[in-house]
Formats: structure tokens, C-alpha cells, sequence
């Protein structure tokens, strides 16, 4: 079965690599496809940004963009609007926030997790700015069996050698700790 | 090995892999990562090239002229104006019959500008000499730019590997790679050659040719083309032995008893596949092909392709002006008698997705014969 994902962030909060990181993270758990690609626009800090990601057991042929998603990740609140478009009646929104599931009035299943705090209190930033890539990544495993959360850590440290990627991998785990969800 | 890498990054690893001498290049999006990398490759020691920072693609093509000339293994990579501004060196290459290989990933030519998946600029550039292999995915770009050292250094001809811009470039994907030891026993450890700048055995290059010997020398380089393509299927079988990844002139999916076929280049053949077997469920009988060996044009095996089915469409990614485009008229001049339909679709990056090629399909059906896709009014 193949998984589609999106995620909806702004430019420098690292939506791209978290994509990217989420394939790597499907080829670890053994899955033969995995895609992910970003759609740039004017190349700019805080620009909205849309990534794409696809896993399946099988080979991956379709090189299209995701219209409807199983999965999205929001990286900020006001991004839900544009990320609800065409997700799946029993999808998965995945929402960077301090608040919880109950908060939100959407038609679909909901995780959220406080993506940025648990950025900043790692100091995961970048020109000032929380990078919270790694942090809402820890959501995702709690949603989607197919990917644990060793394989999303495993494939933070192998993106990110040293230091960077094990504070990026703790934050990860913070994160898959805090998340709350509603089905 | 099996590495989870972008078609930009696969391009620089196969260059590298390749052993070559010499990298002369300028950067622009989307090519960039092929020449970060490659940088990258060279200033950690793991390549002894060398890698020439120049000032622009003109003098980027116009170093790999020269390098070449001293034979030197050479390769560069651009997209879009980069490829504009070269168009002059570009037949300097291919008349002094210099092997180097480049990576094009296609991307839109300005005005407006545009830095989206098109084919616009090697399009443009189809008739300059250079032979134009297309690509699907990032591994076929990889592998690919392997295949194109072996043909170029064979042929005496210069290959164009051409990569969808973002949609090939940008994605990562499982690439399966292969070991430099038989990458180095397909191709050959370094470039063999004789016609070389050498000052031990002194030739002349690229020297004034008056009319009573230019068509001469042109129908070499006509005759060398048309041969090519004996090399190039010789080399895409010997590439098949050694790692099962098959990849013939001309690729078609489900066409045999289709009563419908889309003829295209490109990324947009992966999509069309998932179509293709959407539309079969519902006892559609269509079929995909495209075109891997755009030059030389395997016209016979486009024939060959599509010559039982009641119409075909032939889908262009380029801005027609005044006339048909480019894809669609090699194949007319190669199918005489066979029902073609022209068809535009994917401009400027527009997403080619499931949508846009059932539209194709649909008007085929219907006989609509309306050329351009996914265009608002």
C-alpha cells in the first residue's frame, strides 16, 4: 500500500528535510518506494512551502504532486486552511501546537505536538529562527505503523552526523512523547 | 548499494564514478546540486579532477572544449539560459567530435521567468550534434550518465542526459548504484583516444573549411549520428547484462493491443503508467510510450511502437510557436500514415499528474483535436 504525505511549512523551518528525512527514514524500515521532493517557489525565508513524501512496499512510478494526501504535517496553526485541502476523509493532520486535538474542529483524524517548544528548548535553530523538522517528525510513528520511531531517529542521525543529529533525534523522541491524538 | 539520493545527486556520483578529468561548470537552479556536489567530491579529495570555476556557461562548454581536445575525460551540467548561453559552443563540441558528456535538467527559458520543469531548452538546442538521451527517474539519470560516457567516447560524439527539472533533480528515491570497479570495466578505466591535441604528434582543431569541403565534413558528422544509434543500443544491452535494468531506444507500457497511445518524454511516463493500468480496470485499452533516444530520433522504433493504434498522442513540453512542436514532428516524419494527434502539456513546471493525462486520453477517444492540456481559458 502506498502512503502519501504533505507537508505545509514556511521557508528555513525545514519542511523540505523533513520529507526528505521521512523517505529516508521508509527506506530504514524497508520499504522498496519511498519519494520525497519539495515545490519551490520564490526561494525565501518564511515563504509558504509545500513538500511531498511517498512510501509504498512497492516501486514508486507516479510523479505527480499529492493532491490527496493520507497524511499532512502543519507547521504552523494558519497553514491548516491550505493543508486540509483534498486529505482523505480518514486522514491524518498533524498539527505543530500547543494545543490539543479537542481544540481543533476539523473533519479528519488529528495529532498534535508542541513541535516548536520542544525545538527551541533543544536550541535547534537556525539564523535565530526554531527548526522543527526533526521535532514534529516524532509525531508521525504514533499515527503510521509502518514507521517506527527508530527508524525516523536513525535516519536524523544519519542525515545530520555527530552532535546535531543526536539532539535532533532526542528532540524527535520528545516529541513523539508529547503527542496527542484523536481518531 | 542502494542510496536514497536526488537525480542531481545520482548525475554527480555516476560523473564521478566515471573517473573524469575534467569538470568545467557554471551553477543554476535546478542543476545546481550536481555541481555543488561535484565541487564537494573534489575539495575532499575523493575525485582527482579538476574542477574549473568559470564565469559563465559560455566559457563553462568553451573549457570543456578545450580539456576534451587535449583528451581529456570531460562533464559539465546546466539547465535552461545556462544551455541558451552555451547554444554557440555547443556545435563547436560536436564539430570537433569531443565526447563530453552534460547533464541537462530541463528547465523553462525566460521570459517570464521560470525555473520549472520544461523542455524548451534542450529542445532548442536538438539539432547542434549533440545526441539526447532522456531520462525518467533518477536512477536512469544515473545510469544513464554512465551509458553516456561509453557512447560519447565511442561515437566521438557529445551526449546530452536530460532530467525533468525538480520532478527527476529534486527527488529523492532509492537509487540502486553500482561499485567504481564495474563502472570502470563497462566504459574503460580512462578515455581512449587518438584524436586528441597532442604536441608530440601536432593536428589541427576546429581550422577554416571553405565551401569546397564543408558538406563533406558535415555528412561525417551526419553518417557518425545515424551510426550511433547501433552504438547506443549496443551499449544500453551491454548495461542491461551487467546490472538487469534494461532500458531500450523506445519504452512502452501496455501498448500492444492499445487502441489509444500517448507518445511523450520524460517524468511524465510514471504518471502515464498509473493511468494506463487505472483506465485497463475500467476495459480502457490504452497504452504509454516514450521516447529514451530522442538523438539520434528512433524514429523506426516510434513507428514500430504505435503503428497499430487508431490514434496516438504525441505530448510536447514545449511552447509551440507558429508551427507544431518539436517531439510531434520528429514522430510525423517518421509514422507517415498513422493517426497523430499534437498535444502540449506541462509548461513551466505545471504539474503533468493523472488529471492532465487522462485528458490526453479522453480527447483521443473522442477525437477532440485540441492541443493544449491543463490551460485555463
Amino acid at each position: 500500500m502506498m502512503y502519501e504525505i504533505r507537508f505545509h511549512g514556511r521557508g528555513g523551518q525545514g519542511a523540505v528535510t523533513a520529507a526528505a528525512l521521512l523517505c529516508r527514514a521508509g527506506f530504514l524500515a524497508g520499504k522498496k518506494g519511498v519519494q520525497a521532493f519539495p515545490l519551490f517557489g520564490a526561494e525565501r525565508r518564511g515563504a509558504p512551502v509545500k513538500a511531498f513524501a511517498r512510501i509504498d512496499d512497492e516501486e514508486i512510478v507516479l510523479a505527480s504532486q499529492i493532491y490527496e494526501p493520507d497524511y499532512v504535517f502543519v507547521f504552523e496553526e494558519w497553514l491548516i486552511e491550505y493543508a486540509i485541502e483534498g486529505l482523505k476523509k480518514d486522514g491524518w493532520m498533524i498539527i505543530n501546537t500547543k494545543k490539543k486535538p479537542e481544540d481543533f474542529d476539523l473533519d479528519c483524524k488529528i495529532a498534535t505536538t508542541d513541535a516548536t517548544g520542544i525545538a527551541l528548548s533543544n536550541n535547534l535553530k537556525v539564523a535565530g529562527f526554531p527548526v522543527i523538522n526533526s521535532s514534529i517528525l516524532g509525531a508521525f510513528p504514533k499515527v503510521c505503523e509502518e514507521i517506527k520511531l527508530e527508524h525516523i531517529t536513525q535516519a536524523i542521525k544519519n542525515y545530520w552526523p555527530g552532535d546535531i543529529g543526536k539532539n535532533n533525534a532526542h528532540a524527535c523522541e520528545q516529541a513523539f512523547n508529547a503527542t496527542e491524538v484523536k481518531e | 548499494m542502494i542510496l536514497g539520493i536526488s537525480g542531481d545527486e545520482a548525475v554527480a556520483l555516476a560523473a564521478k564514478q566515471c573517473n573524469v578529468d575534467v569538470v568545467a561548470a557554471y551553477p543554476i537552479t535546478p542543476q545546481t546540486i550536481i555541481v555543488e556536489k561535484f565541487s564537494e567530491y573534489v575539495a575532499n579529495g575523493e575525485t582527482q579532477a579538476e574542477y574549473v570555476r568559470v564565469e559563465s556557461e559560455h566559457s563553462a562548454m568553451s573549457a570543456c572544449v578545450g580539456a576534451s581536445a587535449r583528451g581529456a575525460r570531460t562533464f559539465t551540467a546546466t539547465s535552461s539560459q545556462g544551455l541558451m548561453l552555451m547554444h554557440e559552443i555547443l556545435y563547436v563540441a560536436s564539430g570537433m567530435r569531443l565526447p563530453i558528456v552534460m547533464a541537462n535538467v530541463n528547465r523553462a527559458i525566460s521570459s517570464p521567468i521560470n525555473i520549472h520543469a520544461d523542455h524548451a531548452d534542450s529542445m532548442a538546442v536538438r539539432d547542434s550534434g549533440w545526441i539526447q538521451l532522456s531520462c525518467v527517474d533518477a536512477q536512469e539519470a544515473y545510469d544513464t550518465t554512465i551509458m553516456a560516457f561509453k557512447i560519447a567516447e565511442e561515437t566521438l560524439l557529445p551526449v546530452m542526459v536530460l532530467l525533468d527539472g525538480f520532478v527527476i533533480s529534486h527527488t529523492l528515491q532509492n537509487v540502486s548504484t553500482l561499485s567504481d570497479e564495474q563502472i570502470l570495466n563497462f566504459i574503460g578505466n580512462e578515455r581512449k583516444s587518438e584524436n586528441i591535441l597532442d604536441p608530440e604528434n601536432p593536428k589541427t582543431f576546429g581550422a577554416m573549411v571553405l565551401p569546397d569541403y564543408y558538406s563533406e565534413i558535415k555528412m561525417q558528422q551526419i553518417e557518425a549520428m545515424d551510426e550511433s544509434k547501433k552504438v547506443i543500443e549496443n551499449t544500453f544491452k551491454e548495461f542491461g547484462d551487467l546490472t538487469g535494468r534494461r532500458y531500450p531506444l523506445v519504452e512502452s507500457y501496455k501498448t500492444d493491443d492499445a487502441e489509444h497511445i500517448l507518445l511523450c518524454m520524460g517524468s511524465a511516463f510514471g504518471t502515464a503508467k498509473v493511468v494506463v493500468d487505472d483506465m485497463r480496470a475500467e476495459g480502457k485499452k490504452v497504452g504509454v510510450s516514450r521516447v529514451k533516444c530522442y538523438r539520434p530520433f528512433a524514429g523506426n522504433e516510434v513507428r514500430e511502437a504505435i503503428k497499430n493504434a487508431k490514434s496516438v498522442g504525441v505530448a510536447d513540453r514545449v511552447a509551440p510557436f507558429g508551427s507544431y512542436p518539436p517531439l510531434y514532428l520528429d514522430t510525423k516524419a517518421s509514422c507517415d500514415g498513422i493517426n497523430l494527434k499534437s498535444f502540449v502539456y506541462g509548461l513551466g513546471g505545471r504539474d503533468v499528474n493523472k488529471d492532465t493525462i487522462k485528458e490526453v486520453f479522453d480527447r483521443l477517444e473522442k477525437g477532440v483535436d485540441e492541443m493544449f492540456v491543463g490551460v485555463r481559458e
